[in-house]
């Protein structure tokens, strides 16, 4: 076996970790008691991390990506801003990440999640359940609709709000690409107020989550639509390798 | 100068505490969205191997247990196969997953996985890495999901010639990472996120 060839392929990209919000973070309390103290310990990837799960189209229902109907009553439908989210799913290296399993949650448009440890004085919507999933396309786009949610607070500092947002969990083609992040909305106040916005460490970064109002997508007398895109670890091309297949 | 046009990851953002709306609703009682939660079922009666329930807690810094934690676990089938389009040794037991996903119990904060025990998985340089387990924990305060490893405590000889058990410098923390036997084909792995007994978390 040459040298070349011990590496499996596609391996994935180094974490920018300084890109990365730190696991103490003060300023969001509950982080104190559950950051690790000690150094992660670096490893080579192997199988085990650059292999992961691969979810099918087919597991995904007619409603699964609309938030609006997948929970409401015949005939209903959620109450609140009806918006669409699009975007693409990318890896560092720009390129659209097919069959990436995209999972999201949100509170209703009064802010209140549907759970039970949820005690948020705003009222739940008997037709807002708050999921939805989709899997990407060939080019790495997926598209959604929903409500905008509302803004909640929590306790944390004396008052502090979550602003508008919607989280979303991700499968890249690894497990190491494994990414779970949250979603703001253009021209919120609010963002700059969080404590949990501000565990991300660079504006950069904040400003990589906030999605766009896009005018031109939205669908008249309907729904605004907000572009979103997303991005994963790049995966190491297989220069000098034996390729079995593409990459 | 030409410029390499990276982007940048994607920062992550905590779980917060209802990652279980999104990601295993009918836990959390919003039933009728999905046929049921992704990841409950790793095997089958199909399924190769032996059979093994793995539970565990993940324990904050206090030594209080997480309630509000989701784990993912991935791993080899039982001829150290994965079922993934980057596995190219050959075909894993189209019986089996090898992913599964639990929330801990809102009264305790433990979960169970059902799985079968893993075969070897090979080191990039040749060498086998004993029979392990890939954990991944988030939670709210969590801000960034942690990864770590599971081993078995009845593979001692692989254990101690695992490529990654091997070179952890502080080898007095590699308890954390193994697992105990609490009956036949029962293991459980407590996670320690912080503090003396902190389980070793790596960047991968
Ligand atoms: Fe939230």
């Amino acid at each position: 076996m040459s040298l070349s060839n011990q590496r499996p392929a596609g391996g994935i990209f180094a974490r920018d970790r300084a890109w990365q919000p730190e696991a103490l973070t003060p300023q969001y309390k509950t982080s104190v008691a559950r950051s690790p103290s000690r150094a992660l310990l670096s490893m080579p990837q192997t199988l085990s991390e650059i292999t992961g799960p691969v979810f099918g189209h087919n597991m995904i229902g007619a409603l699964d990506n609309d938030l609006i109907l997948n929970f409401a009553k015949s005939g209903e439908s959620a109450i609140g801003p009806r918006i669409i989210v699009y975007g693409r799913v990318l890896d560092e290296s720009g390129r659209g990440v097919p069959n990436v399993l995209v999972e999201f949650w949100q509170a209703n448009a009064g802010g209140r999640y549907r759970h039970a440890k949820e005690g948020y004085i705003a009222p739940l919507d008997p037709n807002f359940g708050g999921c939805g999933r989709c899997i990407t396309g060939e080019d790495g786009s997926y598209e959604f609709r929903t409500v905008q949610p509302g803004p909640y607070p929590w306790p944390n500092r004396g008052n502090d709000w979550r602003p508008a947002h919607i989280h979303f969990s991700l499968f890249g083609q690894g497990f190491a690409q494994r990414l779970i992040t949250q979603m703001y909305f253009e021209g919120d106040p609010m963002i700059w107020k969080c404590p949990i916005v501000d565990t991300v460490p660079h504006s950069d970064g904040i400003e990589s989550l906030i999605a766009l109002l896009d005018m031109d997508s939205t669908i008249p007398m309907d729904a605004r639509a907000y572009k979103f895109d997303m991005v994963l670890r790049g995966k190491r091309s297989t220069l000098f390798e034996n390729k079995l297949e593409g990459n | 100068m030409q410029s390499l046009n990276r982007l940048k990851e994607s920062p992550s953002q905590t779980a917060g505490p209802y990652v279980h709306i999104g990601c295993v609703p009918n836990f959390c009682g919003i039933e009728g969205v999905y046929p049921e939660d992704l990841g409950t079922a790793m095997v089958n009666e199909k399924t190769k191997g032996e059979r093994i329930k793995v539970s565990g807690t993940v324990y904050d810094g206090t030594g209080t247990p997480l309630k509000d934690a989701m784990i993912e676990i991935w791993q080899a089938d039982a001829d150290g196969l994965y079922p993934s389009p980057e596995e190219h040794r050959g075909t894993a037991d189209p019986n089996f997953t090898g992913w599964g996903r639990k929330a801990g119990d809102y009264g305790t904060g433990e979960w169970i996985f059902e799985t079968i025990k893993p075969g070897a998985v090979p080191f990039p340089d040749g060498r086998m890495m004993a029979p392990h387990i890939t954990f991944w924990v988030v939670a709210r305060g969590i801000n960034i999901g942690l990864q770590t490893r599971m081993y078995f405590p009845d593979e001692a000889d692989a254990n101690a010639k695992d490529p990654i058990l091997t070179r952890i410098e502080h080898q007095n923390r590699v308890p954390t990472l193994i697992a105990q036997k609490t009956g036949d084909g029962a293991y459980k792995f407590d996670i320690i996120l912080q503090g003396e007994n902190e389980t070793v978390f790596f960047d991968v």
